[in-house]
């Protein structure tokens, strides 16, 4: 399978990066060197082969439900959670105004 | 005084520990060298008060007569892949210029718990994502290792190339790395010094930039193995936080050390014997083999049958994860926001992805986006999650006649900067030999093996079962004790 | 059989086909992945820890109350439990969506096939009782919240509710009829109620609906259907449907063909509208999360869960119709809401430790009382059954006080209505305004000769064969005594008058 610029501005858009006419020159062909290159995993057989679902055989580990029982990931840490914002107004992040 | 930048970390340790030297002097020395390595631009940030501080804290502790932490006194540098509280954390991408995390990596907390001081921040590969350290946003790191007789700037490997540049350049004694296909094996192997990556879920994801989550783990980079064996159990344990942390107790590694392999089986994968590969590497194998054999070991010839496939099952599993991982940056919470007039909330994310990321990382989080994307799961991502199954299987197999595997860490030595920098799928084969422990999750270590016709360090490779990092120390000890590689760079910088 | 219900086009009769996807609150402290709080109502991003705000290198760890309750509504509507399940991302990019995904489950749910039961309606045009088939019941991070109207040019993002656990609850398209729906609805509230996995509130959000609607004319195939999103009442989500419906209807008439889309419901105008914003091409890219590893349960987990199941309302009907001997009527208004039921046994433990009788005795006349008076009363005074003022204990010793005599069932409406008022022991209010019954048999037989002197008709009209005049008889006598007369006794004594 390989992808045209078509399909590739479809990726790009799915994926929020914007891209000029210059990237997309770069980019379809070395998109498409990659793809190919990854496509010899084709020929391998897996027939009756379950995909890996860990990587280490353990089952998941389960949480109390205790709240900010550590503060690393409990809540009530508003200025630390607005200290990197861009634009952070009354306690709220802000973005453009969203039309839905 | 000796020139103490010359020490790894068990020598700086027991020197403060028996106040032949005072922390606060390892500290200044390794601060005024990381200071006069600008043109290596191992570091994105330096941060000397930091050093500073935690050798007065082991300073202190010492004379007042208190028991001494594993790593009191030892000045370190950190990944800047590690969240630091209160240190702009970037990842090595503008998208995250500027971010200070308030918060701490459970890996980097537990150096600093363990009396570690941080000299700053280490350049490295954009999101770990590159095998050269030139998709960094703030410049590519240059190898203090030149080719004998050129003076063309080489790549320090990645991504953890401002760690394996800085511990090479003796700017400090060892370093933090992740390995996500072979970041740190990679990198150690071609600036001639050591590094460990444990068994997944061995050490804490929590606060490390993501990558590719089912592969990234952190590690130790330094000088020697026992280096390597202090500053993993440092950072090794379980971390309730992450549910993929291994809730296990770290074994004693660096006691338990011994190069001694009478009994041991040491499994040689044919199919590591690859087209392409130098000479020179073949070569120092071939030296591994009976170095190792010479400690006591049987030497066994294994088959890894699906090693072919495990490099572009790689590049398809990494960059999934990869697209879904980073799309947090989007100019909303911290970090970077590009908003070009009149633009919605849109708008904005493609404006600020666009001009927050790097070319590779946008490569492979387009590839990521594509074989995730409907109609491409099954044939891509599905199929790679299958012959990843097979690939582990190899390894499972191998375990029934083998204790620990030798390889190569690389098919070639270090590399021009820009010579790869063209062709991502060149890029990309440098990971070759490190892909597959690392899709099996098990634990691996780089060794210093000699030097090539040009004057360049060569890595070999240990890779052990999961959980038996010290299988894999012990193998890497023997071959360091037999290769007796002294050889260091000349300082040009 | 099927429904009845039909929209009538211009071209003939069209079924509708709904299908429901309940979001429905997990009650749980913390959120899903993270120690956060999940209370309702806090300040803008107090309940945000760093892993909800999706700063770098953040990780998920799963919450077990979270699986505990889903698995207990799971097995509340007698379906699988997968003991192996695991989480995917789901894709997308938007300001409520902090990671960029929402962890949650496509390939393998916890919760597998199920069913409810919905009871016959006449009323409502539900011919007769029928199973709604669940299809699965996942576990899932609900998204935060964008206030659009405080600033200018910027939308708000809360990320409170960002992380919080929900429950997917996706039914199969057995539904034909909004008041079908509504019945789903008010059933599965009921019985998440009663399990205890979500309190049900739709006006806070806790309960929402996706409504899946089609239509077709009787006998062809399922018609391509349109999902009105987040519709968070039973009477909405009943106009949605008939909205969307009709809307159907009159696009396949006019020659239009239906686009499977997003819509949005508006409880103002009762329509529905396309949700443009997003239209956007929909390609979640659903993968297994690699952060978390899959979730194998053990049998001693599915044992606790299993154990700690409380009686479900269809169980408690058919037990207080067998066991109690109430009728149909009165067993489903009492087993409806799981706080009716709480309150009603409550009321039934008490009688029978006040009367020292056994409760199937009394439960006809706790029954009553409850759904004839006290209903009525709390209703008039305002009060829902959950603040009532007077509890069950209190109930139970009015109720003793009929069942001893002390007080006719008159009086006690009379004393209930100052209960209300006063929460006063009714005991105590009986003594306060001399409300004792009379029961003594010479003071009525005098009000009864005075009664028959005063009626000299009547008495001839009775005596004639009009028998329906001795409940006048009663009537006056009970008058002459204030209603504090023992009615029992005023039979007995009317009886042998009369005789
Ligand atoms: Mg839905
Ligand atoms: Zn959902």
């Amino acid at each position: 399978m390989s992808v045209d610029r078509a399909i590739v501005a479809k990726i790009a858009a799915l994926a929020r990066i914007r891209m000029d006419e210059a990237a997309f020159e770069r980019m379809v062909p070395e998109l498409n060197q990659i793809l190919e290159w990854v496509e010899q995993l084709a020929e391998v057989d897996v027939t009756g082969i379950e995909p890996m679902s860990a990587v280490i055989p353990q089952p998941l580990r389960l949480r109390d439900d205790v709240i900010d029982a550590d503060p690393l990931t409990g809540g009530g840490v508003r200025d630390a959670v607005l200290a990197n914002a861009p634009a952070a107004e009354h306690g709220f992040f802000g973005v453009p105004k969203v039309i839905e | 005084m000796s020139d103490l930048t010359q020490l790894g970390v068990r020598a700086i340790r027991d020197g403060v520990a028996g106040g032949e030297f005072s922390a606060r002097e390892v500290a200044e020395a390794c601060n005024a060298a990381v200071a006069e390595a600008g043109a290596l631009n191992a570091f994105i940030v330096t941060t000397p008060e930091r050093a500073l501080e935690a050798a007065d804290r082991a300073d202190s502790a010492r004379s007042a007569g208190e028991t001494l932490g594993p790593l009191a006194g030892v000045p370190i540098g950190m990944k800047d892949l590690f969240a630091t509280r209160g240190v702009q954390t970037t990842a090595a991408s503008h998208i995250l210029e500027g971010f200070v995390p308030q918060y701490e990596s459970t890996v980097s907390q537990r150096l600093w718990d363990a009396g570690a001081g941080m000299l700053g921040k280490l350049n490295l590969d954009q999101f770990a994502m590159g095998s050269s350290n030139e998709t960094s946003y703030f410049g590519n790191v240059s190898s203090p290792w030149r080719r004998a007789g050129s003076n063309a700037a080489l790549a320090p490997g990645g991504s953890s190339g401002g760690s394996s540049a800085a511990i090479a350049a003796r700017l400090c004694p060892a370093a933090t790395g992740t390995d996500t296909g072979g970041s740190i094996r990679q990198p150690a192997a071609i600036t001639g010094i050591c590094g460990i990556k444990p068994t997944y879920g061995r050490c804490s994801r929590w606060g490390i930039v993501a990558f590719a989550s089912s592969l990234d783990q952190a590690g130790a980079m330094a000088r020697s193995v026992e280096d390597c064996a202090i500053m993993l159990e440092a950072m090794a344990g379980f971390d309730p936080k992450d549910s993929t942390s291994i809730d296990m107790p770290v074994p004693g590694w660096t006691k338990a050390l011994d190069a001694s392999l009478a009994g041991k089986r040491v499994g040689i994968p044919r199919e590591y014997r690859m087209d392409g590969t130098d000479a020179a590497i073949v070569a120092s194998w071939d030296q591994g083999i009976a170095w190792l054999k010479d400690a006591g070991a049987e030497i066994v010839d294994i088959s890894l049958p699906h090693t072919n496939y495990a490099l572009p099952a790689y590049y398809i599993i990494a960059p999934a994860e990869a697209s879904s991982n980073l799309a947090r940056y989007d100019g909303v919470r911290y970090g970077l926001r590009d908003l070009p007039a009149g633009a919605n909330l849109q708008d904005m994310y493609a404006a600020t992805r666009a001009a927050g990321f790097g070319e590779e990382v946008k490569r492979r989080v387009l590839i990521g986006t594509y074989v995730l994307s409907a109609g491409y799961y099954d044939a891509y991502y599905t199929q790679a999650m299958k012959v990843r199954t097979l690939v582990a299987r190899d390894f499972i197999d191998a375990w029934a006649r083998c204790d620990v595997i030798l390889a190569p860490s690389t098919p070639n030595a270090a590399f021009a900067l820009g010579e790869k920098l063209a062709d991502p799928l060149a890029m990309y084969l440098n990971d070759v030999f490190s892909v597959p422990a690392s899709l099996a999750g098990l634990p691996a270590m780089s060794v210093p093996a000699g030097l090539d016709e040009a004057g360049l360090p060569l890595g070999l490779q240990l890779i052990g079962q999961p959980f038996d990092e010290q299988g894999v120390l012990d193998a890497a000890l023997a071959i360091e004790q037999r290769a007796g590689f002294t050889a260091k760079p000349e300082r040009w910088w | 059989m099927m429904s009845t219900y039909r929209i009538h086009g211009a071209t003939g009769e069209w079924e509708v086909v709904i299908g429901l996807e309940v979001h429905a609150q997990v009650t749980s402290n913390a959120k899903l992945f993270s120690g956060a709080a999940t209370a309702f109502g806090a300040e803008p991003n107090a309940q945000v820890s760093l892993v909800d705000a999706a700063m770098p290198g953040m990780l998920p760890v799963l919450n077990r109350e979270c699986i505990r309750q889903a698995v207990r509504t799971g097995m509340a509507i007698e379906a699988q439990i997968n003991r192996w399940s695991r989480f995917d991302r789901k894709n997308y990019f938007y300001a409520d969506l902090p990671q960029g995904y929402q962890i949650s489950q496509l390939y393998h749910p916890l919760v597998g096939e199920g069913s409810l039961a919905i009871e016959a309606d006449e009323k409502a045009g539900i011919a007769e009782d029928k199973l709604i088939g669940i299809e699965r019941i996942h576990v899932e991070q609900d998204a935060g919240k964008l206030m659009h109207d405080q600033h200018p040019t910027m939308s708000y993002v809360d990320l409170n509710r960002s992380g919080v656990a929900l429950m997917e609850i996706v039914s199969r398209p057995d539904m034909a009829s909004p008041a079908e729906a509504g019945a789903y609805l008010r059933k599965l509230r009921a019985i998440l109620r009663y399990v205890g996995s979500c309190d049900g509130n739709m006006e806070e959000g806790s309960m929402r609906a996706d409504v899946n609607v089609s239509v077709r004319k009787a006998g062809e195939p399922l018609g391509t259907r349109t999902e009105t999103k987040n519709v968070n009442s039973v009477r909405f989500v009943m106009q949605a449907i008939e909205h969307e419906a009709r809307r159907q209807v009159e696009v396949l008439e006019d020659g239009g063909r239906i686009v499977q889309e997003t819509r949005l419901f508006d409880p103002g105008s009762g329509t529905t509208r396309s949700m443009r914003s997003k239209e956007d091409a929909h390609d979640y890219r659903y993968f297994p999360d690699p952060d978390l590893l899959p979730l194998e349960l053990d049998q001693a987990f599915l044992d606790e869960c299993r154990a700690s199941l409380p009686e479900l309302p269809d169980a408690k009907r058919r037990r207080y119709e067998s066991e109690l001997g109430l009728s149909s009527y009165n067993a489903a208004v009492l087993t409806a809401e799981v706080e009716t039921a709480r309150w009603f046994e409550a009321l039934l433990l008490a009688s029978a430790t006040a009367q020292g009788k056994p409760p199937a005795e009394l439960a006809k006349q706790a029954a009553n009382w409850l759904i004839s008076e006290l209903f009525g009363a709390l209703n008039k005074a305002g009060h829902a059954l959950e603040d009532s003022p007077v509890t069950p204990e209190r109930g139970a010793e009015l109720l003793a006080l009929v069942g001893k005599g002390t007080i006719s069932g008159s009086i006690a409406k009379q004393v209930l209505e100052t209960m209300l008022e006063t929460g006063d022991a009714p005991a105590a209010i009986v003594e306060r305004e001399g409300l004792v019954q009379e029961s003594d048999t010479g003071a009525i037989e005098a009000a009864v000769d005075e009664v028959l002197a005063a009626n000299p008709e009547k008495l001839a009209e009775y005596r004639g064969g009009k028998d329906k005049l001795f409940g006048f008889f009663v009537g006056q006598v009970m008058r002459a005594m204030s209603g504090k007369a023992n009615p029992q006794v005023i039979n007995e004594v009317l009886k042998r008058r009369l005789g």
